[in-house]
């Protein structure tokens, strides 16, 4: 299987097809769209499938690299390739594809075509983020993911979508805009390369490295989003339709963490020790703080939204730690919070298709009218609040155990998560699901249907699988963390 | 008294064949169309495009890497001058196509004028492109002026068209006035108007400096005035807004490459020693403008002026590329430099005359499509133009995949490798802000509901060129590289 591309496969397939469904979809002829749709998410996801069978433990190096020139007058190439670190997010970008195409499968009557072709192009370019190892082509792609989102949130989004949409827009095109200025200084003084692993290797001195520590601070923060810069969020979750939202919220979020780990602790290492205080404490204030906001949510998308950020929170936190634990716990988090939250929207948006409503006031007494559909959201909310034997315990748990390594007061703090994330979300489900029915909407409630019960199950069985034997997918990213780390120990000053 | 007694050489005509078979044929179709009948305009037509192929031809044939000089040095044909030409005659040919119906529609008494202006306005521009000396940039300059007065005023009955067209001869005369005083400074202090001439001069150090530097700062102003950025900008938004749109898409077009050739002819070739301080100069214009243009075209409700502002502060960004080529006297990174801003001039032409293409698409008689609020719900109308007109206002944002991201990163780049990353940062900011208002185009077309839901109606042959356009900006987006390396390699034997 190594003679094909297949991370090319990996981006190219989704775009193509997603083009394929924009050409030949039209308003009359839904069901082919649709049907189109789900043919290249599966198809996409398939492909995936060689990169972990194919992966060598072994080796911290890129893996299924592919380079070819693509603007040599600036030296810029289509260089792609994965290590432990990215090949997770790969797969779990397809998979949550193929769920994102189900979830709007009768949801979305209003230009299917489009809609589909939107996630399709932007699970493509994803793809791409994630296995880019020239600096321009991440931007690229970084970039060019921002104008499918844009479009959904504002086409198919709710009243405020205009509002939700240029936000989330404008926010991230700021952060990234310095990022672009960062990279040109590395360009610049690496002699004229835009190889990330080049910049990795290349000396910078302290100033600089503080200058470009921020300006990638910055760009992946907003995209993270750590407190202060996360007010885009709950706008953009809110007004998003469900597909919208399980996608930001399992692989956007993502992808500015994912920045960290690519770029800011390797390029500038002594500028990212020197200001992990700062990261740290805006982690802290995240998961905390944060905690709290969503503990008073009204509305449910805005609860599981600030949760995220509180969640990502604790990546960050991970990360700047440098220790394997830290590091090696973000990314088991990252993975499960693409599971647990894109499964929180989805019940969300399950919900909100039969009542039209995300208000927590609205609800009460769903078990009596949905009871198959009680015990999934129960599992997704308990996973969500970090219970063991769920994959939101494995993650929180090894951070925590990183950071009463780094510091008492550091790990006292995340640990609190443990309690306010539990507050708020079974809170929240108490509310929602216990109780008598409580009007006439919930009264009227059918349970899941099949397609439903089918997305559940996958994002369940993912959930639980991590949660119990969590060894396969730390094995993967063990020695690429363990050559990060031992790269970001070396000083890069001279 | 026979030839050989006047003792008359015969100037090399080669360098220029494009010109004069430009000029002889302009002259043909004024003729022509004077005996042809209104339904027959269509002769004119093609005779226009004939020409401009023939020049095509014409200019590709003679091109070669060889700098040639005639008329006693005061033209000069290079690889630059071949490659811009060029890019001019397409530019104005697809100008021409998108406008035809248009015009045909709008200025009845206008018979053949259009195309006839719009060519002598071609020549003008094709004489600014291979000017060695001062004065013939004026005289292409004027050539060009001239012919644009006319056209902004070629619908007569149009109130806001006459406005405009008097406030763009005012100031555009003036502008010819500040830029000849400038000349005739710099004659006083180098005692020459050819312009590799004045180099050597400068060079050798025997030129009063004084006089030199108050000629430059009137030179810089004219020419801030031609190319439209602040504060020499008033004209640009009357002038985009007031003009039948044909018109304005000319102006916004083809003009841009002319006002590039004349800034590297004055300033690069002829007084890079200078460079210090015409740089600083431009740094400011360059700044003021994509502060101002972008921050002004936030408020407008019209296309057109919206385009205008927009175009204010794309030269701008432009000028950042002119402004990196010397560093402290070091000329190592020029060659980066002025071929970025070419890159960026190219590639803002070819998107702009896509965007206002999209405006002519849409417009009908008695009808312009020329507010914001007329492109309500496209998307619902035609997903293929909204997409192609989305395609158009994410490259002028910069967004990727599309043209307009590589060339404001191949101009950012230059700035970060002259080391000016202040200013690098205000640039990126400034385009931040761009993007909210071509973000709002596409908000309008996609997140809006359509108030006019007529199909589009236009001529099949528009609809091709204006998806070619669109696809255009994404395909070079995908692969710029091609035009990036034509672009430095016409600009390497000409600095």
């Amino acid at each position: 299987m190594s003679g094909y591309p297949l991370l090319s496969l990996a981006i190219w397939i989704p775009i193509i097809a997603g083009f394929v469904v924009l050409a030949t979809g039209s308003d009359r002829n839904a069901p082919l769209a649709r049907m189109l749709s789900l043919a290249g998410a599966v198809l996409g996801l398939l492909v995936t499938i060689p990169l972990w069978t194919g992966f060598d433990y072994g080796t911290a190096a890129m893996q299924f690299v592919e380079l070819a020139p693509w603007i040599p007058r600036f030296n810029i190439n289509y260089h792609l390739g994965a290590d432990g670190i990215s090949m997770l997010f790969v797969i779990l970008n397809s998979f949550i594809t193929v769920i994102v195409v189900l979830a709007g499968w009768q949801v979305i009557e209003q230009k299917v075509a489009q809609y589909n072709a939107a996630f399709l192009i932007m699970s493509g370019l994803m793809n791409g983020i994630f296995t880019a190892l020239d600096g321009m082509l991440f931007y690229v792609f970084f970039e060019a993911s921002l104008i499918p989102l844009y479009l959904i949130i504002g086409v198919w989004g709710g009243p405020n979508r205009v509002y939700a949409a240029l936000k989330f827009f404008l926010y991230t095109l700021a952060g990234s805009l310095l990022f672009l200025v960062a990279q040109l200084y590395l360009f610049i003084n690496s002699g004229g390369s835009f190889s990330i692993l080049d910049w990795h290797q290349l000396p910078i001195p302290m100033g600089a490295q503080i200058w470009i520590f921020l300006a990638f601070l910055i760009a992946f923060a907003v995209k993270v989003p750590m407190w202060p810069v996360h007010t885009w969020l709950p706008d953009a979750h809110v007004e998003a339709p469900t597909g919208g939202s399980i996608v930001l919220a399992a692989i956007g979020l993502k992808l500015g963490a994912y920045g960290f780990l690519r770029f800011s602790l390797p390029i500038t290492p002594d500028a990212s020790h020197e200001l992990a205080g700062l990261v740290i404490a805006l982690s802290l204030i995240a998961v905390v703080y944060i905690g709290f906001v969503a503990l008073v949510q009204a509305d449910m998308k805005k609860l599981v939204a600030y949760s995220s950020i509180a969640h990502m929170g604790f990546v960050t936190l991970g990360f700047f730690m440098f220790n394997a634990m830290g590091i090696e716990g973000a990314l088991v988090q990252m993975i499960s919070h693409g599971f647990v939250s894109g499964a929180m929207f989805f019940s969300i948006g399950v919900m909100y298709d039969r009542v039209h409503s995300r208000q927590i006031a609205d609800y009460g007494g769903v078990v009596n009218k949905m009871p198959k559909f009680a015990a999934f959201f129960m599992l997704f909310a308990m996973a969500n609040a970090g219970l063991p034997a769920t994959s939101g315990f494995v993650g929180e748990f090894m951070i925590i155990l990183g950071a009463v390594g780094y510091n008492f007061w550091v790990a006292f703090l995340a640990a609190s998560t443990m309690i306010v994330g539990a507050a708020y979300t079974l809170w929240m489900y108490k509310r929602v699901v216990f109780g008598n029915v409580t009007n006439h909407h919930v009264d009227e409630m059918d349970d899941i249907n099949g397609r439903e019960f089918l997305i559940l199950a996958l994002l369940a069985a993912g959930t639980l699988y991590m949660g119990l034997h969590p060894l396969p997918f730390t094995e993967v990213m063990h020695t690429s963390v363990n050559e990060l780390l031992r790269h970001v120990a070396v000083t890069k000053l001279q | 008294m026979t030839l050989s007694e006047m003792n008359f050489v015969l100037p090399d005509l080669m360098p220029a064949a494009a010109e004069i078979f430009l000029l002889a044929a302009v002259s043909l179709i004024l003729v022509v169309d004077v005996f042809l009948k209104d339904s027959r305009r269509t002769t004119t037509f093609l005779m226009t495009q004939l020409a401009l192929l023939g020049c095509f031809v014409i200019t590709f044939m003679t091109s070669s890497a060889e700098i040639t000089y005639t008329f006693s040095n005061m033209y000069v044909d290079d690889l630059m001058a071949d490659f811009l030409k060029l890019l001019l005659y397409v530019t104005v040919l697809i100008v021409m196509w998108y406008s035809r119906d248009y015009m045909l529609d709008r200025a009845p008494h206008a018979k053949g004028e259009f195309y006839s202006l719009s060519l002598f306005a071609t020549l003008g521009m094709m004489v600014m492109i291979s000017a060695n000396h001062f004065l013939t940039v004026y005289l292409g300059l004027e050539l060009l002026s001239l012919s644009l007065y006319g056209m902004v005023a070629l619908n007569r009955d149009s109130v806001q068209a006459t406005e405009a067209a008097m406030k763009y001869f005012v100031l555009g005369a003036l502008a010819s006035g500040l830029l000849l005083y400038g000349m005739s400074l710099i004659y006083g202090a180098t005692g020459t108007l050819e312009i590799t001439a004045v180099a050597e001069r400068l060079y050798m150090g025997a030129a009063n400096k004084t006089v030199l530097t108050l000629g430059l700062v009137f030179l810089v102003a004219g020419l801030a005035f031609k190319l439209g950025v602040v504060p020499f900008h008033m004209w640009i938004p009357d002038v985009y807004h007031g003009a039948p749109t044909a018109i304005t898409m000319f102006i916004g077009s083809a003009p841009k490459l002319a006002a590039f050739a004349i800034v590297m002819r004055m300033l690069v070739n002829g007084l890079i020693v200078l460079a210090a301080d015409w740089q600083q100069m431009l740094i400011l214009l360059s700044v003021l403008s994509m502060a101002i243009g972008n921050l002004a075209a936030i408020a407008q409700t019209n296309l057109k002026r919206m385009l205008a502002y927009s175009a204010i502060s794309h030269m701008g960004f432009m000028l950042l590329g002119i402004v990196t080529g010397v560093v402290g006297g070091d000329a190592r990174y020029a060659l980066n430099a002025y071929s970025s801003a070419m890159f960026y001039v190219v590639t803002y032409v070819l998107t702009s005359a896509g965007t206002f293409g999209m405006i002519l698409l849409l417009a009908r008689t008695g009808f312009e499509a020329d507010n914001l609020d007329d492109y309500k719900g496209l998307n619902k109308r035609s997903p293929w133009f909204a997409a192609i007109m989305m395609m158009l206002m994410f490259s002028m944002a910069g967004v990727p995949f599309f043209v307009g991201f590589f060339a404001k990163f191949s101009v950012l780049q230059a700035v970060v490798a002259a080391g000016y990353m202040k200013l690098a940062i205000a640039a990126v900011i400034f385009s931040l802000i761009g993007a909210y208002y071509y973000l709002r185009v596409v908000k309008i077309m996609y997140f809006d509901q359509p108030t006019d839901t007529s199909p589009i109606e236009a001529p099949l042959n528009m609809k091709v060129l204006a998806s070619a356009n669109g696809l255009a900006v994404a395909v070079l987006g995908i692969f710029p590289q091609a035009l990036m390396s034509l672009c430095a390699f016409s600009l390497l034997r000409s600095l």
